[in-house]
């Protein structure tokens, strides 16, 4: 019996994987036989990467003519193509806001299931089964898919990124080229401008992905720089409340919440964050929450699993400090 | 102009929210509201009709279309405090276990049906609801009417019969156009949502609905609900509270605990 191929949508292909598209592929290990697929031409770092998590076949998901992937439809029609040549049981993307767009539209396209922001995925014999976690992570809900073909977005930290023991001996790339139809080409795209990194962060993981995420809101009274310090001793990113975004404190790629970016982190830190309702949706699913604020009616601390009454400016760079000294002593030990 | 918006009632994000035996969303009367990110399509279509006047107003029409059972209908008064003109409620108990494709179905097919009393212009929806915060039904909205999809409006302009949006992405601005009719969907970003005057309220509540059935809409009751459902929820439970200690009081040693605490935990 031959195992089930287990499509992946990587997002960054042309430069290196993010650990959000090895979490995939990992992922993609235990359901099967992995298969890469992308809308550009992989990098030769990212194809060593895929070849170290097992994948032996790269498909690259090109349209004809000069549409672009950043459409939609055209995207959707192109992943069908590519769905259809690997025969693939499963597809799995990160959940982006386009990627959700792109799977839900392919999923409608080939009659598949589709389950949106899992925290994980999983066989359960031989059906698919997407685990969620809803409600502002108050309840957690399992999505049995009852089609040929299953269709998933998974969220950051969903496991972490380990690749098989054996890696593929070497990757074939194949591009599939698909015409795109005349709904797919009736929006165009009239500019598309890449933003520089959240406050000048460079180096910086993405914040939807990143496994330490520190956030700042109303506290902050504007000034991001002790969040910035520790989520940098952390190795981590940097966020915000929607009331931060609104003032113009920071850039809006950093609003965590419902209608901002979804983060799942393995330790979320709230810097003078009060936990407005918006906000917590967007972050209730962190392994462990951390609060810290000046109220110490602070009702974010209801839901931290530790919490400083304190000033913002006193706590932070202490905390950032013992962390690297920690980091430090432990680089020591290791070396 | 006609402006159609599919709006959502869903349980409110304050309230204790929860699912049924059967894995369904519990929607009740009591903590069911519109979803609040339908307010701002709501107010985007106004503003459209609003734009050539207060006298030509009337020769304009806001429908807000909702799926759901009796109690959707509650999503429906507060569309209508809010200035929208038609309401039609698709409501067969066949619907009820619809995943996104059925909903989808079930929408397209009312504005299918509104479209023989007269051209539709336009599509708007919020850009999720926050139930479920899926954000695809739009796409799939597009998909099963085969119209362009311009999504995520964080700014949103109509003229000429072309539709500009311009959608604030993770890390990336596009801006998008595309001819009408069009399946638009906006942001919180995109506007700020009027409150309800008191004349709209009074009115509101003894406000005509229209209400159709499956049959109505053209649907076969395996087109959509349980019987097309291309995922089932088969478990749903909550989550045990986490354990919470009290906070630390900074006496100037905060930040240390803090460090110590994620260290101690094997949490760097």
């Amino acid at each position: 019996m031959t195992t089930p191929n287990i499509l992946v949508l990587l997002d960054t292909a042309d430069t290196q994987l993010t650990s959000a598209g090895l979490e995939l592929l990992t992922l993609a290990n235990t359901l099967g036989t992995p298969v890469a697929v992308s809308f550009h031409e992989p990098s030769a770092t990212a194809l060593e990467q895929v070849r170290t998590y097992g994948v032996s076949r790269f498909l690259v998901a090109a349209l004809d003519g000069d549409i672009s992937p950043h459409i939609t439809p055209a995207a959707a029609e192109a992943l069908a193509g590519v769905v259809k040549e690997t025969t693939a049981r499963v597809v799995l993307a990160s959940p982006t806001f386009q990627n959700k767009e792109v799977v839900a539209r392919l999923a409608h396209a080939i009659g598949a299931g589709l389950v949106i922001d899992t925290v994980t995925v999983g066989f359960e014999g031989d059906d698919f089964v997407g685990y969620k976690r809803v409600f502002a992570g108050s309840w957690d809900i399992d999505c049995k898919v009852v089609t040929d073909v299953a269709v998933a977005t998974v969220r950051a930290n969903a496991v972490i990124p380990t690749p098989p023991a054996q890696p593929a001996a070497d990757v074939q790339v194949e591009t599939v080229t698909v015409t795109p139809s005349a709904l797919a080409t009736s929006v165009s795209l009239v500019s598309r401008t890449v933003h520089p990194p959240i406050h000048g962060g460079v180096g910086r993981p993405r914040l939807a992905e990143a496994p330490y995420v520190v956030a700042g809101g109303r506290g902050t009274l504007g000034d991001f720089s002790q969040v910035e310090e520790l989520a940098d001793a952390l190795g981590g990113a940097v966020g915000a409340t929607r009331d931060a975004v609104d003032e113009g404190w920071i850039e809006h790629d950093a609003q965590i919440g419902q209608t901002g970016v979804t983060v799942a982190p393995r330790v979320y830190i709230g810097a003078g964050i009060s936990g407005a309702p918006h906000h917590r949706g967007g972050m209730q699913a962190s392994g462990v929450i951390v609060s810290v604020n000046s109220d110490p009616d602070c009702p974010l601390f209801e839901i931290s699993d530790f919490a400083v009454v304190g000033e913002l400016q006193d706590v932070l760079p202490q905390a950032a400090a013992a962390i690297r000294e920690y980091k430090a002593s432990q680089g020591e030990a290791s070396a | 102009m006609r402006i159609v918006v599919p709006v959502k009632h869903v349980p409110d994000i304050h309230s204790d929210r929860s699912f049924t035996e059967e894995g369904r969303v519990a929607r009740g009367v009591e903590n069911g509201t519109l979803n609040e990110l339908d307010e701002n399509a709501i107010e985007c279509a106004l503003q459209l009709v609003e734009a050539a006047g207060p006298e030509h107003r009337a020769a304009h029409e806001v429908i807000v279309v909702t799926v759901g059972p009796t109690e959707a209908e509650g999503a429906l008064r507060k569309a209508f405090q809010l200035g929208a003109d038609t309401g039609v409620h698709v409501t067969d108990p066949a619907i009820g276990g619809s995943d996104v494709f059925g909903t989808a179905t079930a929408v397209a097919a009312a504005i299918r049906k509104l479209s023989e009393s007269g051209p539709i212009d336009l599509i708007i929806t919020g850009m999720a609801a926050l139930d479920g915060l899926g954000s695809v039904i739009p796409s799939l909205l597009a998909a099963e009417l085969e119209l362009p999809q311009l999504t995520l409006g964080t700014r949103f302009e109509f003229s000429d019969g072309m539709v500009e949006v311009t959608r604030e992405l993770d890390g990336v601005t596009e801006v998008i156009t595309a001819p009408a009719p069009a399946v638009v969907s906006v942001t919180d970003h995109v506007n700020t949502p009027r409150y309800p005057n008191f004349k709209l309220i009074m009115a509101a509540r003894t406000k005509e609905i229209i209400q159709w059935s499956l049959t109505d809409i053209a649907l076969n009751p395996n087109d959509v609900g349980e019987a097309a459902a291309r995922t089932h929820v088969v478990k749903s439970a909550p989550r045990p509270p986490r354990d919470i200690t009290p906070p630390v009081v900074d006496k100037g040693d905060g930040g240390l605990a803090l460090a110590r605490y994620l260290i101690d935990n094997d949490l760097i």
